[in-house]
């Protein structure tokens, strides 16, 4: 994690400048920097706010938007649920991308005993910490230095960038390779899809298309 | 509660309308619902393997999905000009990792070799 958070304090910094530029007022914008912990959804919604949108559709918005952490959710399930609720909920809000392609690339499948979930659940706490701590000072600086940051450097690629790193590392497999194809693809093929539906379209094709060309092309190892 | 105001009055953060806040609030709210969606509840309950094994594609597919279209893109529209400093950053970012794929340091050399080609095509040529 560590080698990824100069890429993503720089995407923070960015939404940070992003955010600042917008109109709201800067308590507000600290408050959503600190609070909310969602960088796309966070962009998706000021325009909204700004618009003066009812607040369901604001939060209808940051919901689809945050749609793919549902299917996170059930991919973590097995890791979690010997966590009682409270401790789940906070794993849940610290769990944002990165850390949770990152833990399931170093943990395949859940801990099968208590010092394998100890160890799992260590790992988690402290790639989200750094992971929070590099995103959210970041961003509270961004939203401070506004004035001084042009958004000409184009700083922000650094988050690309970061994500960039990350994708090279999950091509493990030809299946794998595919099936960034296919997200590329349809992401932007329905680009214009509202409340950024194209990425959730794009997971779904993804997934789908993989398993349905797995299990055509070895059904007899699944049966087994 | 009067020394907050004042420390926030000093600072110039006295400007939140209610409105805006509670917002906000609610949607620090939707983080925690989507991101904890399937354990939420404690009811017995597991994953089917055959949606364990599809989730093996959802990662790479999302990260695809946001990255591609940041570095292929422009205002929504595909772009049709080759003088965009975003490929070759990413591209030279990509190759970095491939070569030095598996050693510790390959997603931090990812975005300083692919920034140190973006910057001067982007600041040098504005491409």
């Amino acid at each position: 994690m560590l080698m990824v958070a100069p890429g993503i304090a720089a995407w923070g910094l960015m939404t940070g400048v992003a955010m600042a530029t917008s109109g709201m007022h800067t308590s507000e914008v600290l408050a959503m920097a600190i609070l909310v912990f969602a960088g796309s959804s966070q962009l998706a919604a000021i325009p909204l706010i700004g618009a003066g949108a009812p607040l369901w559709v604001i939060l209808a918005t940051a919901f689809c938007v945050n749609l793919r952490f549902v299917v996170f959710s059930a991919h973590l399930r097995g890791y979690l649920m010997h966590l009682p609720r409270m401790q789940r909920l906070m794993v849940g809000y610290f769990v944002a991308d990165l850390t949770y392609v990152l833990f399931t690339k170093r943990y395949p499948v859940p801990g099968a005993t208590e010092a394998e979930r100890i160890d799992q659940m260590a790992y988690l706490a402290g790639n989200a910490t750094i992971n929070w701590l590099s995103w959210t000072v970041c961003s509270v600086l961004g939203v401070v230095l506004a004035n001084y940051i042009p958004p000409a450097w184009g700083l922000g690629f650094a988050g690309v960038l970061a994500l960039t790193g990350i994708l090279c590392s999950l091509a493990t497999s030809r299946m794998r390779v595919l099936s960034a194809i296919l997200g590329a693809l349809v992401a932007i093929m329905g680009y214009a899809l509202p409340l950024k539906l194209n990425i959730l379209l794009a997971i779904a094709v993804s997934v789908v298309l993989c398993m349905l060309l797995e299990s055509y092309a070895a059904p007899t190892a699944q049966e087994a | 509660m009067e020394a907050i105001m004042a420390y926030l009055n000093a600072w110039g953060l006295n400007d939140a309308q209610p409105w805006t806040l509670l917002t906000i609030l609610l949607m620090a709210c939707i983080t925690v619902v989507t991101r904890s969606f399937f354990f939420i509840s404690d009811a017995p309950w597991t994953l089917p393997s055959w949606a364990q094994r599809g989730m093996q594609y959802a990662p790479i597919a999302a990260l695809a999905a946001v990255v591609l279209p940041e570095v292929l893109m422009t205002q929504g529209v595909f772009i049709h000009t080759l003088a965009d400093a975003r490929i070759y950053g990413a591209l030279a970012g990509g190759a970095y990792f491939f070569w030095r794929r598996g050693s510790g340091q390959a997603v931090l050399g990812t975005i300083v070799v692919g920034m140190s080609v973006y910057i001067p095509l982007h600041l040098g040529l504005q491409w």
